[in-house]
């Protein structure tokens, strides 16, 4: 086996906490009634198509894409639309959402829900690039950008390599895992698929070495498939991370932003969760209905992966897993690490959801905030090479032009910092809002 | 000995000479000429330096003063009509008269009216917080109650009410520069007029929710019922996205619609205690 690979600038090692990593993905109940917002995607919010009392069938199309970086959605039960009403999305603010109460499992008639594993890819290139915009692929890793964007790449770039992110740094999570486990062979396919959509033949695979199994597993799979090779990469946060994982794989560095993307070092990179949706998608007709969700923390009872369809309450997972331990401070949508706190369980699971993580009283409280010691350890963690303690000074301060001097606006908000901090200081809110104040400053400089 | 002392005297002299000579000749070669009236505008302006003007502190005022034939566009909040006139007369032209504003805060959710959903323990400013979520009560709309808008103040007018964990403005210390208007994240400060007296009557709320949502999250929410337009004889109030709004030009503060507002969201501001009618006395 060849040397393992990761970035080489910054990075930390949070406990992996991987706890639910053995559990084979289960199905969950189909809850009474999903709420599907509008907008689990970044870009403009979809277009509802449906009205109240309108009856939709499980896959039916029910909001449309609104413009280029948007994604089309489905029911993923059916039955009624009883409300279109707005809803509390993760930030708290209410956003539009259809609330269709479940009356069944009755599926269009035209997607294949057969379990046998279809080889062979009969779309062309163009055609592949339609059907995941119109089944609503986004991707799955949790930025839910819209799959098809990637797949449309400008006629003065060239794209070398696919790199497809099996990483999963993130603590806690364990469904990317599990999915490489249990579907390898349709990830690998959908690889395949989303390698004929760009027109090249090299993919890459890059799985951190802390899943050894899904390493094994797919190399062994791997063998039949043309240019797909399988990485294994030290373990290190944020190797997950778009330009971390390209640096780590392939030595090029992604140019800082605004003009920046992985493209202009001709790479493409998506999830293996949407490598797996891709393949339901072209070889099944399936549109993007469910997901798999890790629904873990050191004190549930049961913690586990679960197949849930987009907006089921979080509450249901909570409930199949044994219910909420009794000190729990904290539920976060996403890992500790870049996942966000939600303030009420009636939150449903949506295109982004990768795992909801329940954390003690204890272990969520924050501690005191302490001066900066200027110890420097935010600045050795830093995997873009930025400095952390002066951005946030500035950031507290105001001061605008030196923080975009200082780069501000290239920070990938993983955390390391706050997250190395002795003195616990909140570096990432700072710098995050900073990043923003700068961003506005240089749209509207435009 | 003695010259040596000569020598020194004469070369330092000399050298001393011909300095001043060289910057005396590159003054003239690179001299501004500035407006005196700059200068004079600036004495004349509070030197509050807070920016409510719009421009960078007061000298940056004063120099866009003197280049201006309209007053129109130009207003120091802090120094008000009196020092506007003051300035128009030292530019010679006429002033314009704009009433004085205050600060109102438009959120009457203190704690015991808005029960607190979640706990917020992030860095404590309001920016950060707003940018995280919508904030730890059910009210995605009301004050935050982190305090962005006293840390901006320069004149000591806001401050944090402890038990209310609502700002509050001070009506004589506050000069209407709007700076914690623009550090307010949710909007929730405006500028009115001062009224004769400091008096006012406002909707203190902002909540653009239905009814029912906005009051099962606070007590004091305007539900958006439309009484208070109704009971209005000056047509001064509006209704729109289930929320009442009182234009202040057109307010006479006659103070019905106080009488008629279910949740009390309406506030009237520095008016005396109403006397107890008659009719009430006598009931009891």
């Amino acid at each position: 086996m060849k040397k393992t690979k990761t970035f080489p600038k910054g990075g930390v090692h949070p406990k992996e906490n991987k706890i639910s990593s053995l559990k084979p993905i289960e199905k969950l109940d189909l809850p009474e009634t999903v709420i599907i917002p509008v907008s689990q995607h970044i870009g403009a919010p979809s277009k509802t198509i449906v009205n109240v009392g309108d009856k939709v069938k499980t896959g039916q199309l029910i909001a449309k894409a609104a413009g280029f970086i948007s994604a089309n959605i489905h029911s993923s039960v059916s039955g009624e639309v009883i409300k279109i009403d707005l809803i509390e999305d993760p930030s708290g603010y209410k956003k539009q959402a259809i609330i269709i109460k479940v009356e069944g499992d009755d599926w269009v008639e035209d997607i294949d829900l057969s379990e046998d594993i279809k080889k062979d890819i009969n779309v062309e290139a163009t055609e592949i690039k339609d059907r995941v915009l119109s089944l609503g692929i986004v991707g799955l890793g949790g930025a839910t950008f819209p799959s098809h964007v990637k797949l449309s790449v400008p006629e003065s770039k060239k794209v070398d390599y696919l790199i497809i992110n099996g990483v999963e740094c993130e603590p806690y999570l364990t469904s990317d895992h599990r999915l490489m486990l249990e579907r390898g062979e349709e990830i690998l396919i959908g690889t395949q698929i989303l390698l004929k959509g760009l027109r090249i033949n090299k993919a890459f695979i890059g799985i951190e070495n802390n899943k050894p199994d899904a390493i094994k597993h797919l190399t062994e799979l791997a063998k039949n498939y043309n240019g797909i090779e399988i990485i294994s990469l030290k373990v290190q946060y944020p190797q997950g991370a778009e330009k971390q994982l390209i640096k780590a794989i392939t030595g090029r560095e992604v140019p800082p932003p605004p003009r920046g993307l992985p493209i202009d070092v001709g790479c493409v990179v998506h999830n293996v969760g949407t490598a797996f949706a891709v393949y339901e998608a072209i070889q099944k007709n399936k549109p993007l209905v469910d997901r798999v969700v890790t629904l873990t923390g050191k004190q549930v009872k049961n913690p586990s992966n679960y197949l849930v369809r987009i907006g089921t309450p979080i509450a249901n997972l909570v409930e199949a897993s044994g219910g909420l331990p009794q000190d729990t401070g904290k539920i976060i949508s996403g890992g500790p690490m870049m996942g966000r706190a939600i303030t009420t369980l009636d939150m449903p699971v949506t295109k982004g959801t990768s795992g909801v993580t329940v954390i003690s009283e204890s272990e969520s409280t924050r501690e005191t905030v302490l001066n900066c010691i200027r110890c420097g350890r935010c600045v050795e963690a830093c995997p873009t090479g930025l400095e952390p303690y002066l951005l946030m000074a500035l950031s507290e301060k105001n001061l605008m032009e030196k923080a975009e001097q200082e780069r501000i606006v290239s920070c990938c908000e993983c955390g390391c910092c706050a997250f190395t901090c002795p003195s616990r200081r909140p570096l990432l809110d700072y710098i995050r809002l900073g990043k923003t104040k700068v961003m506005n400053i240089m749209r509207r400089r435009q | 000995m003695s010259n040596i002392i000569i020598y020194t005297i004469f070369s330092l002299t000399a050298v001393g000479v011909s300095a001043a000579v060289i910057l005396y000749l590159i003054a003239q070669k690179f001299k501004v000429e500035e407006d005196p009236k700059i200068d004079e505008i600036e004495e004349a302006l509070p030197a509050a330096n807070c920016g409510g003007c719009g421009l960078a502190g007061c000298r940056a005022f004063a120099e866009a003063l003197v280049k201006t034939k309209d007053l129109e566009n130009f207003y120091c909040p802090v120094g008000g009509s009196e020092c506007m006139a003051n300035i128009a007369k030292i530019l010679g032209i006429e002033a314009v008269a704009k009433k004085p504003t205050v600060a109102v805060i438009r959120c009457s959710g203190s704690k015991e009216h808005r029960q607190k959903t979640n706990v917020y323990d992030s860095a404590k400013t309001c920016a950060i917080s707003s940018s995280v979520y919508s904030g730890d009560t059910g009210c995605q709309y009301g004050c935050l109650g982190l305090g962005d808008c006293v840390d901006v103040c320069k004149f000591n007018a806001i401050y944090m009410d402890q038990v209310s964990q609502l700002p509050i403005v001070i009506d004589e210390n506050c000069t209407g520069c709007g700076a914690c208007i623009a550090a307010c994240p949710k909007d929730i400060i405006e500028l009115r007029n001062q009224g004769p007296k400091l008096r006012r009557v406002f909707v203190s709320c902002i909540n653009k929710d239905k009814g029912g949502i906005a009051r099962k999250a606070c007590k004091v929410a305007c539900i958006g019922c439309g009484k208070c337009v109704k009971a209005c004889p000056f047509d001064a109030i509006t209704l729109e996205d289930n929320l009442a709004y009182i234009d202040f030009e057109k307010c006479k503060l006659c103070r019905k619609c106080t009488l008629e507002c279910p949740t009390g969201s309406i506030i009237e501001a520095n008016f005396p205690p109403k006397p107890v009618k008659q009719e009430e006395l006598k009931e009891e």
